[in-house]
């Protein structure tokens, strides 16, 4: 990796801390992700782009930035991308995923907090996320009582959070305040880049992103064969870069891994033996670089063939109607299309249980495992409706967050569910 | 043929050793800070066709020994059919976790719930009340048993339950009623677990928590049901696990 020491300091990044995560990073992907065996040729670009992930990648954001596009950053995938990208705009996930500045962000927000909150005011309180740096604008949004509260303290620390009302129901008054969320968030983000989205823009916003979404529903079918030709830590990999990769280069790259598994599956080619039992994991997002369940479940001798979550099948589930033919109809076409996504956070939310269901038939999942993380309420409470609905399933849930002190017991019920769907 | 199970749990290890489907031996010592030592002092004292390893530290032979482990939840379930072939239902204070477990007709694991990361309701949590109120954890359950009054603990969390017991203390609480407070915290808390099952047939109270007359009576009395232990109720693990390693061998 080149030098970017100059290119940190600039950002105002805590280099003495910042150089404490890289070396935790790099040494944890080594241990888990390069010690995989029989792994995918096309997985070469995405070790190169997590080796890069504070790199390369802060570099061309940042050029980006100097040609004079605008950054921004979401935590949600409700917030409509395309709408980013018709502004000429680089949407990034902000970094979530990992415990670091928990001390800092709790002199902000209760001990109790999820863990996923705690890290991205802990990312930014102890100058840790260029990406944050970058952003000209950091989307939030009304998913979670914690969230909101959180949002008030981030624009208190960083003056760019601009949040966006998700409803918490799904009928004709809900669809209609959302809609115009939407409708709030183009003019946002054209006030934000002095660019009017046309047409033209918003249609190519639409294909970019609809493209990312295509090659990801393409990786996630493949891996229903047996024996799965990817693992479960590489595909999710591949889902969280997703969040902050640049959209052209990673759907081609996606696409290009696709090809190769496709023809491993021909060839009968996988990353276990046939027969290896397979999980479905369900539940609250895994920010990168959140490995740990995935690491535990694949290190016990079974394979993780998909996730049920916002970094995963939520993300892409549901392409956006690009036949559209005014801006307004592409706005309202897109309002559908965010509140088809199924999150914890609106009641009721059966398609949730039926998309669970159906992945668990079309993945030929054995067992299914929920995830919450701890204080994650939404997920906590309906993984009681998960288990009912899955009926004769196996079914396990857990709740954790992203401290390795519980690596122990988790790894006893893994392993214990295992030699129960055996 | 010898079948040997070891059980590496937290505090103890335990090894049993069977032969034709009945215990011929069985050993414990404690963990200490090397458990691997142990372990090989348990596996040339028991010498053994076959052995499998069980517990929270049942990696540490798979690696260093090559030893074939199960978890400790299926170990517990085939000892307990061992102990008892009417059990359904399986109670276990481990060390540092607390396990419920629910079996099939079969005897094999249908479901089973076990605490997150905290030591509330473990054993570590009784140990460490038993030592803040100066008995042993011989004389723990016995001596709550012995208490006349009954008094309410609202922490479950050992850090705040020591503080609390502190100030209890200082109030000039007799120290049965504390040490009867905590045994019925600890119950409360892993009777709501069992209750998450349906209770049928026998419910075993295995590991060595269940030797603690208090807990045993207390579960009774939640769960409302007789409540089964065995002679050597901590053996439960190993000897589960040697049974598995009996058949594998046959």
């Amino acid at each position: 990796m080149a030098d970017y020491t100059e290119m940190w300091r600039n950002l105002g990044l805590n280099l003495e801390n910042h150089a404490g995560l890289l070396s935790v990073l790099t040494e944890g992907y080594k241990n888990i992700y390069l010690s995989q065996k029989s792994r995918p040729k096309g997985m070469e670009y995405f070790d190169f782009v997590i080796s890069e992930v504070h790199g390369l990648r802060i570099k061309e954001i940042s050029d980006a930035k100097q040609a004079g596009r605008k950054v921004v950053g979401t935590f949600c995938v409700y917030v409509p991308e395309e709408i980013v990208l018709a502004a000429d705009g680089v949407c990034i996930g902000l970094c979530a995923g990992a415990e670091v500045g928990s001390g800092e962000a709790e002199k902000f927000i209760p001990r109790n907090t999820c863990a996923l909150i705690k890290a991205f005011m802990g990312f930014k309180l102890a100058g840790l996320c260029p990406y944050v740096e970058l952003t000209d604008l950091i989307v939030g949004e009304t998913t979670c009582d914690g969230k909101k509260k959180a949002y008030e303290i981030f624009q208190n620390i960083t003056g760019k959070v601009y949040v966006m009302e998700i409803p918490n129901m799904k009928n004709e008054e809900s669809k209609r305040l959302w809609h115009s969320e939407i409708v709030k968030f183009k003019e946002t983000m054209e006030a934000v880049a002095r660019k009017t989205i046309t047409l033209e823009n918003l249609k190519k916003g639409a294909s970019l992103v609809n493209g990312k979404r295509k090659a990801l529903q393409r990786l996630s079918g493949l891996r229903a064969a047996d024996p799965a030709p990817i693992s479960g830590l590489d595909a999710l990999l591949i889902n969280q870069v997703s969040f902050y990769d640049d959209p052209v280069r990673f759907t081609q790259m996606t696409n290009r891994l696709c090809d190769e598994l496709e023809e491993r599956i021909k060839k009968g080619i996988g990353i276990s033996s046939k027969g290896a039992r397979r999980v479905l994991i369900s539940g609250s997002p895994m920010a990168i670089p959140n490995w740990k369940l995935h690491s535990i479940i694949e290190g016990s001798g079974a394979v993780v063939v998909g996730e049920e979550s916002c970094v995963g099948e939520r993300n892409f589930r549901d392409l956006l109607d690009e036949n559209f033919s005014t801006v307004e109809e592409g706005l309202k076409r897109m309002a559908d299309r965010y509140l088809e996504i199924d999150c914890a956070c609106f009641t009721p939310n059966d398609e949730r249980l039926e998309n669970i269901k159906s992945m668990t038939k079309k993945l030929h999942a054995d067992g299914v495992i929920h995830y919450a993380l701890q204080f994650c309420t939404p997920y906590m409470m309906e993984a009681y409706k998960v288990e009912k609905a899955l009926g004769k399933t196996p079914f396990m849930r857990i709740e954790t967050d992203y401290s390795m002190e519980d690596v122990g017991q988790l790894k006893t019920r893994v392993e214990a569910f295992l030699e129960m769907v055996k | 043929m010898r079948a040997l199970g070891i059980d590496i749990g937290s505090r103890y290890i335990k090894g049993a050793l069977v032969e034709k489907g009945e215990w011929i031996d069985f050993q414990r010592s404690e963990t200490t800070f090397n458990p691997l030592e142990k372990c090989h002092e348990m596996l040339n004292g028991m010498p053994a066709d076959r052995v499998i390893a069980t517990g929270y530290g049942r990696h540490l032979l798979e690696v260093h020994g090559d030893i074939k482990t199960i978890t400790e939840i299926k170990a517990f379930a085939r000892g307990s059919r061992a102990f008892f072939p009417n059990c359904h239902t399986i109670i276990d204070i481990g060390g540092q976790d607390t396990k419920v477990i629910a079996l099939n007709e079969k005897g094999n694991v249908w479901k089973f719930e076990m605490n997150d990361r905290c030591a509330a309701g473990t054993g570590k949590f009784l140990e460490i009340m038993a030592i803040n109120l100066g008995y042993s954890l011989e004389e723990f359950g016995s001596k709550a048993l012995a208490a006349h009054q009954e008094i309410q603990l609202s922490s479950m969390c050992t850090v705040f339950a020591e503080s609390e017991v502190v100030s209890l203390t200082a109030k000039g609480v007799e120290r049965e009623e504390i040490a009867m407070a905590i045994h019925r915290a600890i119950v409360c808390r892993v009777a709501s677990k069992a209750r998450r099952f349906p209770l049928e047939d026998e419910v075993v109270f295995a590991g060595g928590c269940a030797y603690n007359p208090c807990l045993k009576a207390l579960l009774e009395q939640g769960l409302g049901r007789n409540i089964y232990v065995a002679s050597v109720p901590e053996m439960t693990g190993a000897l589960g696990a040697a049974l598995f390693a009996e058949e594998e061998g046959n």
